[in-house]
C-alpha cells in the first residue's frame, strides 16, 4: 500500500563527501506521506551517510534536502528545531543516554518541549513504553537492557513527541532473528496505529522485504533503483541481482596492479 | 624530507583547526549560557551542579592532602635555603607568596586536567561514538548547551575554589611546620603572612586558575568530541586531552606570570 500523499522528503541532487572522498553522487530520492521506505545497500554503500543527510546532521557539498518542505541547510536554528518535533529517530546502537533511566530518556524530548507537567510526562513515557513493550523497564538504566530492548527503548524516545516522520538506524543489525521479526512487527505496527511516513535503513534484505512499501537500492554513493518490492525483485539489473541474491561481487583485478600491490612497488 | 615536511604541515594545520575549533566551542557555550534562557533552552543547572560536585568536592580529599604535602614541602626548603644566609625568620614571606601565585594554582589544575578533564573527554567520546551526541541533536537539543556549557561553568566555579581552598590548606601546613622548627607560635606565623599577601597575589593565583579551568575544560571537550576509532580512540583522547590540558597549564602559567609581572 504505497503511500498516495505528498512527498514528506525530497532529496534532489545530493552529492556528500568526508575530506576529499565523494560518498553520494547525484541522488534523487522522494518519501511519500504513509510509506515505509527502506534504504538499502551493502557496506561503504553510502547509505548511513544519506540518513545523516536527511536528518540535518551534514551539510550537503551539492543539491538540497527538504524534509516536511524546508531545505534543511538553509533553516536558521529556530525553525531547525521545530522540524526536529516532527522527527524521531531510532538509532542503530539504541543511543539512549547512559547517565538517564529509560523513562528519562523518553522523557527527555517531552522536557525540552518544556510545556509539559511532570505528571503528563510521566504518563507519556509509560505510555510510550506500553507502545514498544517495555511497561515497567522504565526505571531500569541502559546498561541493563538487552539489545532488542534497547532497540525498543530508542523507538520510544523517538516517537515520545507523536512526530510524522521516523527514522531506524540498521534496525535489526545484531539482532537474533526472532527479536528482529518482532522489531519489524514493531515498525508496521507505528505506521498503522499512528500515520507515521518512515524510513528505515538497513543492510537486512529480510526485513526490507517485510517492511517496504517502496525499497531504494544504493550502491557505491548512486542510486540503483527506487522501486515497491515486487518490481524490485524483477529488476534485471545484475548489481541488484547481486545484492539481491546475496552474491559476493568480486572486484575486477588488473594482472599488473594486483603484482604491484603484492610487491609493495608504488 | 618532504614526507618530514608534509607531516609537519599536516600537525600545523591540524592543530590550527583544533584551536579554531576550540575557540567556536568557547563562543558558543557562553552565547548559550548567556542567551539559552531566552531562546527557551536555559543552560541545565542540575548537570552544572552535578559537574560541580564531581569536578570539585569529590577532588577535595586528594586536594587536601597534595596542599598539605606541598605546603611542607616548601616550608622545608625555605627553612633550608634561608638557613644558608641566616634569614630563617622571612621563611613566610616566601611561603605566603609562592602558594598563592604559584604552587596552589599549578598542582591543583594539574589535579583536575588529570581527574576531569581525561573524564570529560571520556565521556564525551563515548557518548559520540554511541551516537548519543547525534541523537541530541536530532531531538532538538543543542549538544553545547546540553554538555560543554554546564561542565565550563563548573569548571571555571571549581577550579579557583578548589585553589583558594588549597591555599589555605598550604598555608596552615606550612604554618604548623614552620612554627614547629623556628619554634614561634602558629599565630605568629598567621600574623606574618596575612601581613605579607595581598589581594593583588590572591586574584594574581586565582585569575590563573580560572585560565587553566578553561584550557582543561576547552581541551577536554575538543578531544573527546573528535574521537575516532572506537574504545581505543577513546583512550587515545583521554591521554591526548590530559598531556595537552598540562602543558598549556604549565605554558600558560609562565607567560601569565610574566604578563603579570610587567
Amino acid at each position: 500500500m504505497a503511500g498516495p500523499g505528498e512527498p514528506l522528503i525530497e532529496v534532489r541532487n545530493l552529492s556528500a563527501h568526508y575530506g576529499a572522498e565523494q560518498v553520494l553522487f547525484d541522488v534523487n530520492l522522494a518519501v511519500l506521506e504513509g510509506e515505509v521506505m527502506v534504504i538499502m545497500g551493502g557496506s561503504g554503500s553510502g547509505k548511513s551517510t544519506l540518513l545523516r543527510h536527511l536528518l540535518g546532521l551534514e551539510r550537503p557539498s551539492a543539491g538540497q534536502v527538504i524534509v516536511l518542505g524546508s531545505d534543511m541547510a538553509k533553516l536558521r536554528a529556530k525553525n531547525q528545531l521545530a522540524l526536529r518535533r516532527q522527527m524521531g529517530v531510532a538509532f542503530q546502537g539504541g543511543a539512549l543516554f547512559s547517565s538517564l533511566s529509560v523513562a528519562e530518556n523518553v522523557k527527555l524530548p517531552l522536557r525540552e518541549r518544556g510545556d509539559l507537567g511532570e505528571r503528563t510526562m510521566d504518563i507519556i513515557a509509560r505510555l510510550k513504553l506500553e507502545v514498544v513493550n517495555l511497561a515497567g523497564c522504565g526505571d531500569m538504566m541502559p546498561a541493563e537492557l538487552s539489545g532488542g530492548m534497547l532497540k525498543r527503548a530508542a523507538v520510544a524516545r523517538a516517537i515520545a513527541l507523536d512526530p510524522r516522520l521516523l527514522f531506524f538506524d540498521e534496525p535489526s543489525a545484531g539482532l537474533d532473528p526472532t527479536v528482529a521479526a518482532a522489531l519489524d512487527e514493531l515498525i508496521l505496527q507505528l505506521r498503522q496505529a499512528m500515520a507515521m511516513t518512515i524510513v528505515v535503513v538497513t543492510h537486512e534484505m529480510e526485513s526490507a522485504f517485510q517492511i517496504a512499501d517502496r525499497i531504494t537500492v544504493l550502491d557505491h554513493g548512486r542510486v540503483l533503483a527506487v522501486e515497491p518490492v515486487e518490481r524490485l525483485l524483477r529488476n534485471k539489473n545484475p548489481r541488484i541481482q547481486n545484492l539481491l541474491n546475496r552474491r559476493a561481487e568480486r572486484p575486477e583485478i588488473e594482472a599488473a596492479d594486483y603484482l604491484h600491490r603484492l610487491t609493495g612497488d608504488a | 624530507m618532504l614526507v618530514r615536511a608534509e607531516n609537519l604541515g599536516r600537525q600545523t594545520v591540524r592543530a590550527l583547526d583544533e584551536i579554531g575549533y576550540a575557540a567556536a566551542l568557547f563562543a558558543e557555550a557562553v552565547v548559550w549560557i548567556l542567551a539559552g534562557r531566552h531562546w527557551g533552552q536555559p543552560l541545565r543547572l542540575s548537570a552544572t551542579a552535578a559537574q560541580m560536585l564531581e569536578i570539585g568536592i569529590h577532588a577535595l580529599p586528594v586536594a587536601t592532602l597534595l596542599a598539605a604535602t606541598v605546603g611542607v614541602m616548601l616550608a622545608i626548603q625555605s627553612l633550608y635555603s634561608l638557613g644558608l644566609f641566616g634569614a630563617q625568620s622571612f621563611a613566610h614571606v616566601g611561603i605566603a607568596l609562592s602558594v598563592t601565585r604559584e604552587f596552589s594554582p599549578l598542582i591543583i589544575g594539574i589535579l583536575v586536567a588529570g581527574r576531569s578533564g581525561s573524564a570529560l573527554a571520556a565521556r564525551l567520546g563515548t557518548m559520540s561514538i554511541n551516537q548519543e551526541i547525534d541523537a541530541l541533536q536530532v531531538i532538538g537539543i543543542n549538544p553545547v548547551r546540553f554538555l560543554v556549557a554546564p561542565a565550563l561553568i563548573a569548571m571555571l566555579i571549581m577550579l579557583p575554589a578548589l585553589t583558594m581552598w588549597a591555599n589555605l590548606v598550604a598555608l596552615g601546613a606550612a604554618g604548623l611546620y614552620v612554627s614547629a622548627a623556628l619554634d614561634i607560635s602558629v599565630a605568629a606565623y598567621s600574623a606574618g603572612v596575612l601581613e605579607v599577601l595581598s589581594s593583588n597575589d590572591l586574584a594574581h593565583g586565582l585569575g590563573k586558575s580560572a585560565l587553566f579551568a578553561l584550557l582543561i575544560a576547552l581541551l577536554g571537550v575538543v578531544n573527546g568530541t573528535r574521537v575516532k576509532g572506537g574504545a581505543e580512540g577513546i583512550g587515545r583522547a583521554t591521554t591526548r586531552s590530559v598531556v595537552q590540558a598540562i602543558s598549556a597549564i604549565v605554558v600558560t602559567d609562565m607567560v601569565f606570570a610574566f604578563v603579570a609581572t610587567q
